[in-house]
């Protein structure tokens, strides 16, 4: 599949869960398709990174449901911090672990997971939806996180195969296995599609994480995750990502950068990602 | 060797919180937190656990900003740092935005959560962390702004709010010290409000006092925090801060 071919596959409105963590192994081509689309009104599920600034900016999101969003090496997210404080989205704030109970209930097909987490926090004073549920052994109230069900889930992984065997060969799997089982369909994007039996030539099978019994399609993305990192194949692309910021904080750099590097296909992002000379600064 | 300055003082007073948790995943968030876990781990609580901050947990001491070249001893991907969390081996030092009297922290966002006036990280981990496992707050600038006497929201919990949510929030919470450029702190026993345990040199309890947005609990006698030893010193020195980062949050 392509990038677009995915896009077409989502409507406006879809509850869509996007993997990675932070600015670490974001599906950011399956993003910067999203960013060129007529898709909006989203519900966007994220560990958030700069995928959800991105969304925000382009007005595509419509709530977000996070614990958190942060570009790790620069703590906040400009695009995201703007959308927050002009009151363009709704939003639904968990403690990050709840965010994965949340998935881990939708993908076990049961209404809710019992935390601690939350309890005497902003958690239950601004999500009025929230329920509490008493322990049927005990008595202690604890809360009762809902099932976070997505219809679609996107993730970047280093490896697959054609069928949707995924793997990641950096140190953490973060929650996309998490996000694809809660997920109606969920799209692959990956380094380099390879055969089978590659997979678990290079690394441990627990590596491969992801089993096609979860997977909808797959997408080869060369330098899918840039500028977050996907190590080992690249890190962090801290300079890009430092061009980022500085454009997002003004309105005039931001419509320049959009202009460059966002407004072609992915292909136009790769070739004048590729054109930077090492060092340089992006805007 | 020249006398520890202010920086030195407070990697001592964060490393102290540390002190007696033995056999625990130590989770410093800021520079000078880190700093003093690592010095902590090398000096008087070496079965302390840290991680790369990444997915490893690795031994051996390392500067700051740098790679470390100790053992792996463990894996701990983020979804088996919430298993920590809620089984409880582990001890946090957040920076919070906002702290109240009674510990509620905010890291969250400034003004109304609706439409913010600053919006910060979000919630992250706070409030699992502040009703699961010990937690402490690292404040680098002290100030009434800072320490509040109400925080615009609640992402570690403080213990007026966990008695008001119930025995299932207060059955695992410990909040355990506040370090900050100016003083330790932790909670009176009794009437669960923030105590002043010790002045830093150089620092008088009115400067404190005048620093924070709340009345605190203050003993007769309060002690002054103490100085690294010379050991310590060259530790944060030479070892695990060379080039001075931990003025990144305390100006020398």
């Amino acid at each position: 599949m392509t990038e677009e071919d995915v896009v077409g596959r989502l409507r406006p409105g879809m509850t869509i869960g996007i993997g990675g963590w932070g600015s670490r192994r974001k599906p950011m081509s399956l993003v910067r398709a999203i960013l060129r689309s007529g898709l909006t009104g989203l519900t966007v599920v994220s560990y958030g990174g700069p995928d959800v600034g991105l969304l925000c900016a382009a007005g595509k999101v419509k709530k977000l449901v996070f614990g958190f969003v942060s570009l790790d090496s620069i703590p906040l997210d400009p695009l995201f911090r703007a959308a927050r404080q002009q009151g363009r989205i709704e939003v639904a704030e968990y403690d990050e672990g709840m965010v994965q109970l949340g998935l881990y209930a939708a993908a076990t097909r049961v209404p809710f997971l019992p935390t601690r987490a939350g309890l005497g926090s902003l958690v239950v004073d601004t999500n009025p939806g929230l329920r509490m549920v008493v322990d049927p052994y005990g008595g202690e109230e604890l809360i009762a996180m809902p099932a976070l069900k997505l219809d679609a889930a996107l993730v970047h992984m280093n490896r697959a195969d054609e069928q949707g065997n995924a793997q990641f060969l950096g140190p953490d799997p973060y929650f996309d296995d998490l996000m694809c089982a809660a997920a109606d369909e969920a799209y692959v994007s990956c380094e380099q599609i390879v055969p089978t039996e590659e997979l678990t030539k290079v690394a441990h099978p627990v590596t491969v994480r992801i089993s096609r019994m979860l997977v909808t399609g797959v997408i080869e993305a060369p330098n899918g995750a840039h500028f977050t990192s996907c190590v080992p194949d690249y890190g962090r692309d801290e300079a890009f990502q430092r061009a980022y910021v500085e454009a997002a904080g003004e309105p005039g750099r931001w419509a320049a950068f959009s202009r460059r590097f966002l407004e072609g296909s992915e292909a136009d992002y790769q070739r004048a990602v590729a054109a930077l000379p090492s060092g340089r600064e992006a805007s | 060797m020249t006398a520890a300055d202010r920086s030195e003082v407070c990697v001592i007073a964060c490393a102290e919180a540390f002190r007696g948790n033995g056999e625990i995943l130590a989770a410093p968030i800021g520079i000078i937190p880190t700093i003093a876990v690592r010095l902590a781990r090398h000096t008087f609580e070496p079965r302390l656990l840290v991680t790369d901050g990444e997915a490893y947990i690795v031994r051996g001491t390392w500067a700051v900003g740098s790679v470390p070249e100790g053992a792996v001893e463990s894996w701990l991907p983020y979804r088996s740092v919430f298993d920590v969390v809620w089984r409880g081996n582990r001890h946090v030092m957040m920076t919070p935005s906002q702290i109240d009297a009674f510990g509620n922290a905010n890291i969250s966002a400034i003004g109304s959560h609706a439409r913010p006036k600053a919006q910060l990280l979000g919630v992250r981990g706070a409030p699992g962390n502040t009703v699961c496992h010990p937690t402490s707050y690292w404040v680098p600038r002290h100030a009434t702004r800072v320490f509040t006497p109400k925080v615009d929201m609640v992402s570690g919990v403080g213990y007026d709010n966990a008695v008001k949510a119930g025995p299932a929030a207060t059955r695992y919470q410990q909040l355990w010290r506040v370090v900050s450029n100016l003083a330790s702190f932790d909670w009176d026993p009794g009437s669960h409000r923030l105590r002043l345990l010790s002045v830093h040199p150089g620092v008088n309890v009115d400067q404190v006092v005048q620093a924070t947005g709340f009345d605190l609990v203050i003993p007769d006698d309060v002690p002054v925090t103490r100085e690294p030893t010379t050991e310590e010193l060259q530790l944060i020195r030479d070892v695990i801060d060379p080039h001075g980062a931990r003025y990144r949050e305390v100006p020398a």
